[in-house]
């Protein structure tokens, strides 16, 4: 589903990603995790063009994002992303917030977005704020429909860039379980994350990211118990030993 | 002892009336264009092309830091050398494009106000920037834009008295052909402030209803 071919990556001088390559299947849940500055947010980023990339090659089921402006735009709409900061549309009231990709993208009609866009206000459990503005909602509640948002446009992956980051600790486990049932039903999903509990229990694969390279990808039993990598080793003795 | 006469404005009143309209007509016109002006300049201004976005900054910086009234006296006796422009165009361009500039960085910090999740939000939907920046981001600024453009056009409004020296009988003009005949001076510059005042604070009173109304999702 998702292929990179040896990304590269600059910030200025700065190396953020060093000829990295990964793949992801139809289906799979992988989890990136690594210490900040890692460069994984900026490899979530280059999926979905976000961020231009200096080197390499990224597809989405078999669209070359990067190529030119057209399958930039073809990829982006197979590709649904969740931002740490929710990023609502403030002036849209949440049924508005998911209705504006089908509307205005998919040119759906007014009636078949909103039929969408409640029945994914149900699956993420608001059904009762549809008709609220964003800055009405808990952190909790806003990033779930921002996970409706980008479910309206029925991707083919999901993208998490640190989902939980922002949120008060009681609001962490209403959005992991919204994740946790897209991943059951068989949602390809790539999620940047530093909740290890998430990634145990919900991963296909937990990807390791240090200083813009990916040092070692394991299923989730192997990796947390027997890490092979020095690195990984260090970071996780950090993250879950206390 | 000087006494007052505001007897003289009823005589005068037709005149001052017809200055009152060229005023309205000289500003209205010229918030039109400053404003289509604004938005030119604005988009100039982020545009990812250097080369457009120094033509924008060379104009901003242009009428910014020279006089307005240079700037009146140029169009109208600088340019008139080329073109047969008449008085009343040459006020309206002046003031176009002097309030253009101050409008074009009213709109561009309204725009770069908004956080740039939005726009990312707006791309990841598979939005164009086209799309994002007219569903999006401009429905935003606007809350933003609209306090410091009507002080702008407040502003225009009153600065197009110095449009009097050319010749443009506007309110300021007329005002001051009747004082010369009449030396009611304290009469006629009084109601003169009057019209002025009027004309700005109606104009601010309606945008401040109209931000009322904008702000329904704060």
């Amino acid at each position: 589903m998702i292929r990179m071919q040896n990304v590269s990556k600059n910030f200025g001088a700065l190396e953020v990603l060093k000829d990295v390559s990964m793949q992801v299947d139809a289906g799979e849940v992988v989890v990136v995790i690594g210490p900040s500055g890692s460069g994984k947010s900026t490899l979530l980023r280059t999926i979905n063009g976000l961020e231009a990339i200096r080197a390499g090659e990224i597809t989405v089921d078999g669209i070359a994002v990067h190529a030119d402006k057209k399958s930039l735009h073809l990829a982006r709409q197979l590709t649904g992303m969740v931002f740490q900061q929710f990023n609502l549309f403030n002036h849209k009231t949440v049924l508005q917030n998911i209705t504006m990709g089908p509307m205005r993208v998919q040119k759906k009609s007014r009636t078949e977005a909103e039929n969408i866009a409640r029945e994914l206000l149900v699956k993420v459990g608001v059904p009762e704020k549809a008709d609220v503005y964003p800055s009405k909602l808990s952190g909790g509640q806003q990033q779930r429909v921002a996970i409706a948002r980008a479910l309206a446009m029925h991707p083919k992956v999901m993208l998490f860039d640190e989902p939980t980051s922002a949120l008060d600790p009681e609001m962490i486990a209403e959005v992991l379980d919204v994740m946790k049932n897209l991943a059951q039903e068989g949602m390809t999903m790539i999620v940047v994350t530093h909740e290890m509990g998430f990634a145990r229990e919900v991963a296909d694969r937990v990807v390791f990211m240090t200083e813009g390279a990916i040092v070692e990808e394991a299923v989730p039993a192997d990796f947390f118990a027997r890490p092979k990598n020095e690195r990984t080793r260090q970071f996780l003795s950090k993250v879950l030993n206390h | 002892m000087h006494t007052l006469d505001f007897g003289i404005l009823a005589e005068y009143w037709p005149s001052m009336m017809d200055g009152l309209a060229m005023t309205i007509r000289i500003s209205v016109l010229s918030i039109i264009f400053g404003t289509v002006m604004g938005i030119l300049g604005a988009f100039c201004r982020i545009s990812g092309n250097i080369v457009i976005r120094s033509i924008g900054n060379v104009y901003v910086e242009w009428i910014r830091n020279t006089p307005l009234l240079i700037q009146i006296l140029f169009i109208y006796f600088g340019l008139g050398v080329f073109f047969n422009l008449s008085s009343i165009t040459a006020s309206v361009l002046a003031l176009s494009f002097f309030s253009g500039a101050y409008i074009t960085e009213i709109i561009r910090a309204g725009i770069q106000s908004i956080h740039k999740g939005q726009h990312e939000a707006a791309l990841s939907i598979g939005m164009t920037d086209f799309q994002a920046m007219f569903f999006i981001i401009l429905p935003q600024a606007i809350k933003r834009i609209l306090p410091p453009l009507a002080g702008q056009f407040i502003t225009l409004i009153k600065d197009s008295s110095l449009v009097s020296v050319i010749a443009v009988t506007d309110l300021t003009y007329v005002a001051k052909n009747i004082v010369t005949t009449t030396f009611r001076a304290f009469e006629v510059w009084l109601a003169i402030a009057v019209f002025y005042f009027l004309l700005s604070f109606s104009l601010s009173l309606a945008v401040r209803k109209l931000e009322k109304r904008l702000a329904q999702s704060d």
